[in-house]
C-alpha cells in the first residue's frame, strides 16, 4: 500500500540541476601557491567534500569544474585551453586567485604572464585573495552552486549555455 | 683557504685567463677571460676541491655594455663560494664555452641563462629553452627586451590599449 503522500513532484530541469549542483567534479589541477591552499581545501579541516565537491579527478574527461588556481604563464593558456575543451559539458571554471583573475603582481611587467585567465576560458566565479583562504574558495563553490541552480539545465546539457567558445 | 688565496693561486696558475680581481662589497669576484672558463673552472674543480657549482647566470649591463656570465663555483672542503665573472659582447648571440662537462649542475643553469639572456654555450648537450615557449622571440632579462603585444593570439599586456602596461 502506498501513503498518498509519498508522491514528489519536481521537473526534469530541477532534479538534473540539483545533482549537477551537488556532484561537482575539479579537475586536479594547481599552476603555483593557490594550488596549496586549494589542497587545503580538499583536505580534513576545511573538507570540500561536505558540499559534493571534493573528487579530484586526474582527467579532464571526468570533471566538470575546473578550480584554476595559480599564474597563467603564456605558456600555460594553450594548455589550459586544451583541458578545458576536452571537459565534457556542461562544465564550469572558478578563477582562483589575484594572478588567474587579473594576473596578480605580474599584472605591469610580467612579459610572461596571462593577465586573466578569462582571455583563454570563460570564467563563472572569480575568487580574489593571494591566495585566497580555504573559506573564500568554500564560498566560491557555494556561490557556483547557486549559479548552476538559475541556469537552465536542459539547455546546458546541449552545451547552449556557454558564453563563448 | 680563503678568496685571496683562491685568487693568487689561479692568477700564478693563468696569467692570461685571469684577468683582475673586484673587491666589491659584500663579495669580491674575479674578472676571467670568457676563452680560459673551461681550464680554470677545472682546476678548481681538481685542483683546489671545489667539488661543485653553486650558481651561475647572467647579468645584463647595458651601460657598459656587456653580458655577463657569473660562475659560483662552491667547496665543501674549505666552506667556501668564489665568484667568476667573464665579460661578453652585448650582441645577439654572443659565444662561451660550455661548462655542463665539468659540472653537472651546470646543465640547466646554462639553458637558463640562454633563455633568458641570449648567450650561446658553445658544447652544451641540450642547447634549448628551459623556461620560456619554444617558440618564443627574445630573450626576456635583456634590459632592451620589448614585451610582445600578442603572443600565439593571446593579448600580452594588462591594458590592451596601451602596450607598456601602465596604469589609466
Amino acid at each position: 500500500m502506498t501513503p498518498p503522500d509519498s508522491v514528489v513532484m519536481t521537473s526534469i530541469d530541477d532534479v538534473l540541476k540539483w545533482g549537477r549542483s551537488n556532484s561537482l567534479w575539479p579537475l586536479t589541477f594547481g599552476l603555483a601557491c593557490c594550488a596549496i591552499e586549494m589542497m587545503a581545501t580538499g583536505a580534513a579541516d576545511y573538507d570540500l567534500e561536505r558540499f559534493g565537491c571534493g573528487v579530484f579527478r586526474s582527467t579532464p574527461r571526468q570533471a566538470d569544474l575546473m578550480i584554476v588556481a595559480g599564474t597563467v604563464t603564456l605558456k600555460m593558456a594553450s594548455r589550459i585551453r586544451t583541458l578545458y575543451e576536452q571537459m565534457p559539458e556542461p562544465k564550469w571554471v572558478i578563477s582562483m586567485g589575484s594572478c588567474s583573475n587579473k594576473g596578480g603582481p605580474y599584472w605591469a611587467q610580467g612579459y610572461h604572464v596571462l593577465k586573466g585567465v578569462d582571455r583563454v576560458v570563460p570564467v563563472d566565479v572569480y575568487v580574489p585573495g593571494c591566495p585566497p583562504r580555504p573559506e573564500t574558495l568554500l564560498e566560491a563553490v557555494i556561490n557556483l552552486q547557486k549559479k548552476i541552480k538559475v541556469q537552465q539545465a536542459s539547455l546546458g546539457a546541449l552545451g547552449l549555455l556557454r558564453r563563448r567558445a | 683557504m680563503n678568496f685571496d688565496e683562491v685568487f693568487e693561486k689561479l692568477k700564478a696558475k693563468f696569467p692570461g685567463g685571469v684577468l683582475e680581481r673586484a673587491d666589491t662589497k659584500p663579495d669580491p669576484f674575479i674578472k676571467v677571460a670568457p676563452a680560459e672558463i673551461r681550464d680554470i673552472l677545472l682546476y678548481l674543480r681538481d685542483e683546489l676541491k671545489f667539488e661543485t657549482i653553486a650558481n651561475l647566470g647572467g647579468i645584463d649591463y647595458p651601460q657598459l655594455p656587456a653580458l655577463c656570465v657569473f660562475y659560483h663555483p662552491a667547496s665543501y672542503t674549505h666552506t667556501l663560494v668564489v665568484a667568476l665573472k667573464a665579460y661578453l659582447p652585448r650582441e645577439e648571440m654572443p659565444k662561451i664555452p660550455s661548462v655542463a662537462d665539468i659540472y653537472k649542475a651546470a646543465d640547466w643553469l646554462e639553458r637558463e641563462t640562454y633563455d633568458m639572456f641570449g648567450i650561446e654555450f658553445v658544447g652544451h648537450p641540450d642547447p634549448r629553452r628551459i623556461l620560456m615557449p619554444e617558440d618564443w622571440v627574445g630573450y626576456p632579462l635583456r634590459k632592451d627586451f620589448v614585451t610582445p603585444d600578442y603572443y600565439n593570439g593571446m593579448p600580452v599586456p594588462l591594458y590592451f590599449d596601451d602596450p607598456q602596461g601602465k596604469p589609466k
